[in-house]
């Protein structure tokens, strides 16, 4: 068994052996308290739920190895929401065409990649913290979307876009695909990609990438681009699965985010952070909260859980740190 | 501040040309907000009157709390997103046990307040200090921990019947205009001046300032200097508890009611204000004045904007860009033109 485990840390990391056996831990607890908690039901309305704020975390995980942060993620979304719904309003409503939809999306994206853009070039160009830029562009975009919604949420949408938010492909919900897609595509980005090696490297040391010949003003620019684009793309799943856009939606996402990149063993200064830490780490707080949900807790109870949860696994990490804790352990 | 002034040849300048060398935030937010005042007292009748500059002060009092002890968290290098909902712990347990101790006086409910904001406070520092995690993670953590539980135990519900003392108003000074409206100052401001002095005391007149400035810029430095790195963490977050329990206290005055979700989302405005006024994320560097102009300064437009007749569901847009805008500006080679980096 211990050889076993010596080899699994050897492929996957410290951390990434730490939050499977987390995951593991967990679903065996729930597994024991609720029988209803290894069920297809169970499985398949996780996986209809994880989407949302996974695709939101992503677009939080960049700026964060970047070494900032984007707390304009939630409205973000929502503003492309917005964009979608009042193309589809403007060109037929429920009968809106295929063609029309897709336009929407394009529209979507670009207003999603826009305000990346803006903070961006904001952040890039003249020093200003991101957690102040990102936090006035999320005081600006909320207030953008209510002005543009008098606080009100739209709905009405051809039905064909209901499949992207509840319909399943080979028996796997179709927000999941998209979700899982994403993280592909930030996997390779950040793995296999000139910009995410620069991510990495802005995070790490900022002016010693830059003296070293990287455009980082430019690469901060595409990495906060490429945060909103994720923010569009979370958005557009969000009107499908309510059916409706509102500003506010998934608002209380948004620390969650950051909550979930923590967890996942990104550094918070930046510089360190693994695609498929994040992923476990969301899986890990989705099972938490659906299994809470099955014990008959709400979601405030699941909250705290998480909150907790991040406490003792950075607990945990600082004792791991620890040399003669580490010897007890025979490393 | 804790930085010296660059060396600078002995030339003629006014006493505003070195005001804006030595406190370049403080003084363009004392610009910014003079001319908003003058542009609002020129274009709407009721801006400058008592009644309106006496609301500002009643409605801003209870971010002004909570900005001069987010203030002192920023000097000292971290950062809190959980004061808000601590603040509505507070005020839960607050009004639960005067309950159970038959109303008590505001005696009584500033020590059961003040104390469990500290307690709070403390969670976060010790988790910081001992476990050396930084402050973002930390407070995001208690942030859910604190709001979850809130949430969970009290079911959402809010409490309505408050003793007497509480919620009872209280009026400092009052004025009658012309037109017959009467001009209230109330309890809060008074509340908050003392706040505001007692932190400008804290940070600008005692060692312990010092040392929190000093601390803020170079933990490590300061730790070798024989400075208690604890203690710092403990003041740190045990003022801004404190603060948060006091802000708590205020803010049910106002409102007359315990809402456990009324100051959810409160931290990030609070934050924007006070890193507007020239705080550094980061620590080391800001100055109460600043930290009072920044919340000021978005109080006033809000005003502003409310007075020009503007729909309110503009408000926050404007709001928004007025700060993107003034970051913008303030980090701009512009700002350089004055000497320091503001």
């Amino acid at each position: 068994m211990s050889g076993v485990l010596a080899r699994l840390r050897h492929r996957l990391g410290d951390e990434a052996l730490g939050l499977m056996l987390a995951l593991v831990a967990v679903v065996a607890v729930f597994g024991t308290l609720s029988p209803r908690f290894l069920s297809v039901a169970n499985f398949s309305s996780m996986a209809f739920q994880l989407p949302e704020l996974g695709l939101l975390t992503l677009a939080m995980l960049m700026p964060i190895i970047s070494g900032g942060l984007n707390l304009a993620v939630t409205f973000t979304a929502n503003i492309a929401g917005l964009a979608l719904a009042w193309v589809l309003q403007g060109l037929g409503g429920a009968e809106a065409g295929v063609v029309v939809f897709l336009l929407g999306v394009g529209l979507a994206l670009l207003a999603g990649g826009l305000s990346g853009c803006a903070m961006g070039m904001v952040i890039a160009y003249t020093g200003a913290h991101p957690i102040l830029v990102s936090l006035s562009m999320m005081i600006f975009l909320r207030g953008l979307g209510e002005f543009l919604t008098r606080g009100g949420d739209i709905s009405g949408f051809p039905d064909f876009i209901h499949p992207i938010g509840h319909g399943a492909w080979l028996g796997v919900p179709v927000p999941l695909w998209i979700f899982l897609g994403a993280v592909l595509v930030w996997h390779l980005l950040l793995s296999r990609r000139r910009l995410g090696f620069i991510t990495y490297m802005v995070g790490s040391n900022i002016e010693a990438t830059r003296y070293s010949g990287v455009h980082t003003r430019r690469s901060l620019v595409w990495i906060y681009t490429l945060s909103g684009l994720m923010c569009a793309v979370a958005g557009i799943i969000m009107l499908a699965r309510f059916n409706s856009v509102r500003v506010g939606h998934g608002e209380s996402y948004l620390l969650i985010t950051v909550l979930a990149c923590f967890l996942g063993g990104v550094n918070p200064f930046g510089g360190f952070g693994r695609v498929s830490q994040v992923f476990l780490a969301l899986v890990i707080l989705q099972l938490l909260s659906s299994g809470l949900n099955l014990l008959g807790a709400n979601q405030h109870l699941a909250t705290a859980v998480w909150g907790l949860l991040l406490i003792v696994v950075v607990v945990l990490r600082w004792l791991a740190r620890h040399e003669s804790l580490a010897r007890l352990f025979g490393r | 501040m804790a930085d010296a002034l660059p060396a600078m040849p002995p030339a003629r300048r006014g006493t505003m040309s070195r005001l804006f060398r030595s406190h370049p935030t403080e003084m363009w937010l004392t610009l910014l907000l003079l001319m908003l005042c003058g542009f609002l007292s020129l274009t709407t009748e009721q801006f400058f009157t008592w009644v309106n500059a006496f609301d500002l002060l009643n409605t801003s009092a209870v971010d002004i709390i909570f900005a001069v002890g987010l203030l002192v968290v920023l000097i000292s290098g971290g950062i809190d997103i959980s004061f808000a909902v601590a603040a509505s712990v507070v005020q839960y347990v607050t009004a639960v046990l005067l309950g159970y101790l038959g109303g008590g006086n505001w005696l009584v409910g500033l020590l059961l307040a003040g104390s469990v904001g500290i307690g709070l406070g403390a969670v976060n520092a010790a988790l910081i200090h001992y476990f050396r995690i930084i402050s973002i993670v930390v407070t995001i953590a208690t942030f859910n921990v604190f709001f979850g539980l809130l949430m969970f135990f009290t079911r959402g519900r809010s409490i309505y019947t408050l003793p007497d003392w509480w919620v009872r108003r209280v009026i400092l000074l009052e004025h009658q205009s012309a037109d017959g409206i009467w001009a209230e100052l109330r309890l809060p401001v008074l509340v908050m001046t003392l706040c505001v002095l007692a932190t400008y005391i804290l940070i600008r007149h005692t060692t312990i300032g010092r040392q929190l400035y000093a601390f803020g810029d170079n933990p490590e430095g300061a730790r070798r200097v024989g400075i208690d790195t604890a203690a710092m963490q403990f003041i740190a977050f045990g003022w801004l508890g404190l603060m948060a329990g006091i802000g708590g206290l205020v803010q049910v005055h106002y409102a007359q009611e315990v809402v456990p979700n009324a100051l959810y989302g409160r931290e990030l405005f609070v934050l924007a204000a006070v890193v507007l006024g020239g705080a550094r994320l980061g620590g080391g560097r800001g100055s109460v004045a600043g930290c009072v102009l920044g919340v000021l300064l978005i109080a006033v437009t809000r005003n502003g904007l409310n007075l020009l007749g503007i729909s309110p569901y503009a408000f926050q847009m404007i709001v928004g860009a007025i700060i993107l805008l003034a970051i913008t500006l303030s980090n701009a080679p512009l700002a350089r033109l004055w000497g320091r980096r503001a």
